[in-house]
C-alpha cells in the first residue's frame, strides 16, 4: 500500500474516532444537559427542546444505535442544529463566520515561525556552539511562560501603554467586513500583535528540534563524503544537512498543528479575536453544548486536514516516503 | 591549557577515568543542573510554603487602605484588589499546582509505560489496536477536547482535572516507548530470559522496563510540563474549580479583575512567572536528560570558543573534551607544551 494511502485510511480512522467521542461526551456525563441549558435559555420553543433531547441522548429519543445513525447523517450533512444563545441562528453559520479569521491569523503566523525556526535551527546547528546556539536557552524560557500571560504583557506594554498597536478585536469598530482596502488594512494591523505572540512563543520548539536533528545528521559519513569532494558549504549545508534534518522537522510539524490550535484558542481569548478560539470559550461559559462539540468537529478535522497536507508535502521532498511500501 | 596534562599513550584513558569517578551530579550538563536547582527551589517552596504563609490567602482584609497595596513589608508582594495577601496565594498556589502536575504526570507515564510495552512486546494485533489508538489520540487536538469535557461537567474539581488531562496525556510517552521496547525487544538478553522460562510480566518487568529509565524520566518530565501548562491554561479559562488557590486560578481573578489595567503588576506578574521558572526549570532538565543520552547534542560550553575555531562543522562533535587538543596536535606545529 503506498505511504499516502495508508495515512489516508489512518485519518479517517482518526476521524471517525473523534466524530464517536463526540457523541458519547454528552451521554457520558453527569448532569442534565438540556435542562442546564432550558434553565438559562427559558424562552426557547419547545421544537429546541426536542432538537435537544435528540442531540445529547436525554430522555428517549430512540435506541442508542439508531440515535448515532442520525448523528453521523447529520454531521455529513454539515447540520449541526440551531444555536440556543443566538437563537435562531444555526451552529454551522455561526462557525462558517469566524473559522476564517482563526485558519488566516493562525495559519500564516504558525507558518512564518516554522520557517524562523527551521532556518534559525539550521544555522545553531551548523555553528553548533556559535552565538545563535547560544540564545536557545533564553528562548526557551518564552516557550515555557504560559501563553497567554506573554500575550497580556505585550498587550499592556505595546497597546495599552504604548499604543502601538491595536487593543484587540479582528477589525477597527464601525468598518464593515468585505475586500476593501480599508477593512483589510484594519484587519492586518490588528493581527499584527497576535501573529508576533505566537511566533515568540512557538519558535523556539521547532529551533531546537531543527537544532538537534542537524547535529545527528551532520555527524553522518554522506556529510564527510560531501565536503570531500569539494562542494561548496552553502551545497553541504542546505542540500545535504538542511533537507535531511528537514524530514523529522516537518513529521514533527503535523503532530504539533494540535498544540498550535491550542494557543490559537487562548490567543483569541486574549485578543478578543473573533475566530473560533473566542466562539469556543463563550460556548461553554453559556452552556451552549451543541455549539461545543460542533467546534470540537470544526476544529479536529482541520488538524486532521493540516496533517494530511504535512504528508503531501513528505511524500514530495522524500524519495524513500514514496519508495517504500506501507511506512508508518 | 596552562596545567600539563599526564604524559600517556592513549589519549583517552586519562579523561574516561575521569568521567567514570565523577558522579551522575558532575556529569550532568550545566542546564540540568540550572534545571534541577530551580525546580527543587519550588519542590521545596510547595512542601514547607503553606507553612511558612502570613495571611489565610483567602482572607480578604476590609480595610480600604489594605486594597492593592504595593509590595512592603507586611506584603511581600502587595495585596488584591480586596485586600488578601498574594504572597500568601502565591505559596499555597505553587502548592496545589506542583502536585496536580506530579499526580497526572505519575497517572499518565504509568499509562504510557503499560500501552508502550504492551504494544511492542505482544505484538500482531495488539501492536496494531494500541500503536493506532496512540496515534489517533496524538492527532485529535488536546485543549479543546479538555475544554469541551470540562464544560459538561457540573463540578470542576480536581479530581476531574486530574482525569481529564492524565486520560489526554499519555500517547506522547507511550509512542516513544514502544520504539524503544521494539529494539530492546530483539536483544539476546531478553531471548535468554524467554528461553529460561521465564513468565512475560517477569521479562517486562525486570529486563525491559528498567532498561527504560532515562526514556521514561524524560517523558514523565514532559508529562509534568504538560500537566502544568494545560491546568494553568484551563484555570485561566474558568474551567477549574476557581475557590481553591492554584497559579491558574490566581491569574483568572487577576486578569478577571483586570489587575494589569489598574496597574496592580504584583498581582498578575508573580504567579505567571512562577509558571514560567517551573516550566523553563523542566525543560532544562530534560534537554539535560537528552544531552546526556545523546553526546552530540551537548553544549559546547566546556570547550573554548578558541578551541572551536580549530573545527569545522562536519568534523565530528568532540564526544570527550580533549577533542580540541587533539585536533591541535594534527593540524600541525603545537603552540604549547602540552602533549608529548
Amino acid at each position: 500500500m503506498p505511504f499516502i494511502v495508508r495515512r489516508l485510511i489512518f485519518y479517517i480512522v482518526a476521524a471517525w474516532v473523534a466524530l464517536t467521542i463526540n457523541f458519547f461526551i454528552p451521554r457520558a456525563m453527569p448532569g442534565n444537559a438540556v435542562e442546564s441549558i432550558m434553565s438559562k435559555f427559558p424562552n426557547l420553543q419547545p421544537s429546541a427542546y426536542k432538537a435537544l433531547q435528540a442531540l445529547l441522548g436525554v430522555g428517549h429519543p430512540g435506541s442508542l444505535w439508531d440515535q448515532y445513525w442520525a448523528y453521523l447523517v447529520n454531521v455529513f450533512h454539515f447540520n449541526f442544529g440551531v444555536d440556543v444563545t443566538n437563537y435562531p441562528a444555526k451552529v454551522s453559520t455561526l462557525i462558517g463566520q469566524t473559522i476564517p479569521w482563526t485558519i488566516i491569523l493562525v495559519g500564516s503566523a504558525t507558518v512564518i515561525a516554522f520557517l524562523a525556526g527551521t532556518a534559525l535551527g539550521i544555522v545553531a546547528g551548523w555553528r553548533h556552539g556559535g552565538w545563535v546556539d547560544r540564545v536557545l536557552p533564553g528562548l526557551m524560557f518564552f516557550q515555557a511562560v504560559p501563553y497567554f500571560f506573554l500575550a497580556l504583557i505585550l498587550l499592556e506594554l505595546l497597546a495599552v501603554r504604548g499604543h502601538l498597536l491595536p487593543l484587540g478585536q479582528g477589525y477597527a469598530g464601525g468598518l464593515v467586513p468585505g475586500w476593501h482596502w480599508d477593512f483589510l488594512g484594519s484587519a492586518i494591523y490588528h493581527s499584527l500583535l497576535p501573529a508576533f505572540t505566537i511566533v515568540i512563543a512557538s519558535v523556539a520548539g521547532w529551533m531546537l528540534q531543527m537544532r538537534n536533528v542537524m547535529i545527528t545528521t551532520i555527524g553522518e559519513d554522506y556529510m564527510l563524503a560531501a565536503q570531500a569532494k569539494g562542494l561548496s558549504t552553502r551545497r553541504v549545508m542546505f542540500t545535504y544537512a538542511a533537507r535531511n534534518a528537514l524530514l523529522p522537522q516537518l513529521q514533527g510539524f503535523g503532530l504539533a498543528v494540535g498544540f498550535v490550535v491550542s494557543g490559537a484558542i487562548v490567543m483569541e481569548i486574549v485578543f478578543s479575536y473573533p475566530g473560533i478560539g473566542l466562539l469556543l470559550l463563550n460556548a461553554v461559559t453559556s452552556n451552549d453544548f451543541p455549539l461545543m462539540q460542533a467546534i470540537f468537529l470544526v476544529i479536529t478535522f482541520a488538524v486532521l486536514l493540516a496533517n494530511v497536507i504535512v504528508d503531501v508535502i513528505i511524500v514530495a521532498i522524500d524519495p524513500r516516503a514514496r519508495a517504500r511500501e506501507g511506512a508508518r | 591549557m596552562t596545567v600539563a596534562l599526564p604524559v600517556s599513550t592513549d589519549q583517552f584513558a586519562v579523561p574516561e577515568e575521569h568521567q567514570r569517578r565523577r558522579g551522575l551530579w558532575r556529569r550532568l550538563p550545566t542546564r540540568a543542573k540550572v534545571g534541577a536547582i530551580l525546580l527543587g527551589a519550588f519542590v521545596l517552596a510547595a512542601i514547607i510554603g503553606p507553612l511558612l504563609t502570613p495571611y489565610d490567602p483567602s482572607f480578604q482584609n476590609p480595610s480600604p487602605s489594605l486594597s492593592l497595596q504595593p509590595p512592603d513589608a507586611a506584603h511581600l508582594l502587595g495585596t488584591t484588589q480586596s485586600g488578601q495577601d498574594v504572597f500568601s496565594q502565591l505559596l499555597v498556589g505553587i502548592r496545589l499546582t506542583l502536585e496536580l502536575a506530579l499526580i497526572v504526570g505519575v497517572v499518565a507515564t504509568v499509562l504510557s509505560v503499560v500501552v508502550g510495552v504492551a504494544a511492542a512486546y505482544l505484538g500482531g494485533v495488539w501492536d496494531e489496536v494500541l500503536s493506532l489508538a496512540t496515534n489517533v489520540f496524538l492527532v485529535i487536538p488536546a485543549l479543546p477536547l479538555l475544554i469541551i469535557l470540562l464544560g459538561y461537567l457540573p463540578q470542576k474539581g480536581q479530581t476531574a482535572t486530574v482525569l481529564v488531562l492524565a486520560g489526554l496525556g499519555w500517547p506522547w510517552g507511550a509512542r516513544l516507548i514502544r520504539a524503544q521496547t521494539m529494539a530492546i525487544r530483539g536483544r539476546d538478553f531478553v531471548a535468554a530470559s524467554r528461553e529460561t522460562g521465564e513468565p512475560t510480566w517477569r521479562i517486562l518487568a525486570f529486563e525491559i522496563v528498567p532498561n527504560e529509565v532515562s526514556l521514561i524520566a524524560a517523558s514523565f518530565v514532559n508529562t509534568v510540563l504538560y500537566a502544568i501548562g494545560a491546568s494553568v491554561a484551563l484555570a485561566f479559562l474558568g474551567l477549574a474549580d476557581l475557590t481553591s488557590w492554584s497559579l491558574g486560578t490566581m491569574l483568572y481573578w487577576a486578569e478577571s479583575q483586570q489587575a494589569l489595567q489598574i496597574g496592580a503588576w504584583w498581582w498578575f506578574v508573580p504567579p505567571g512567572l512562577a509558571v514560567a521558572l517551573m516550566g523553563t526549570a523542566l525543560v532544562l532538565l530534560n534537554s539535560g536528560i537528552d544531552e546526556l543520552g545523546n553526546p552530540r547534542l551537548r553544549d559546547a560550553g566546556g570547550v573554548s570558543a578558541a578551541a572551536w575555531k580549530h573545527l569545522r562543522p562536519t568534523d565530528p562533535t568532540p564526544v570527550l573534551q580533549v577533542a580540541p587538543a587533539r585536533r591541535r596536535w594534527r593540524s600541525g606545529p603545537r603552540t604549547g607544551g602540552d602533549l608529548p
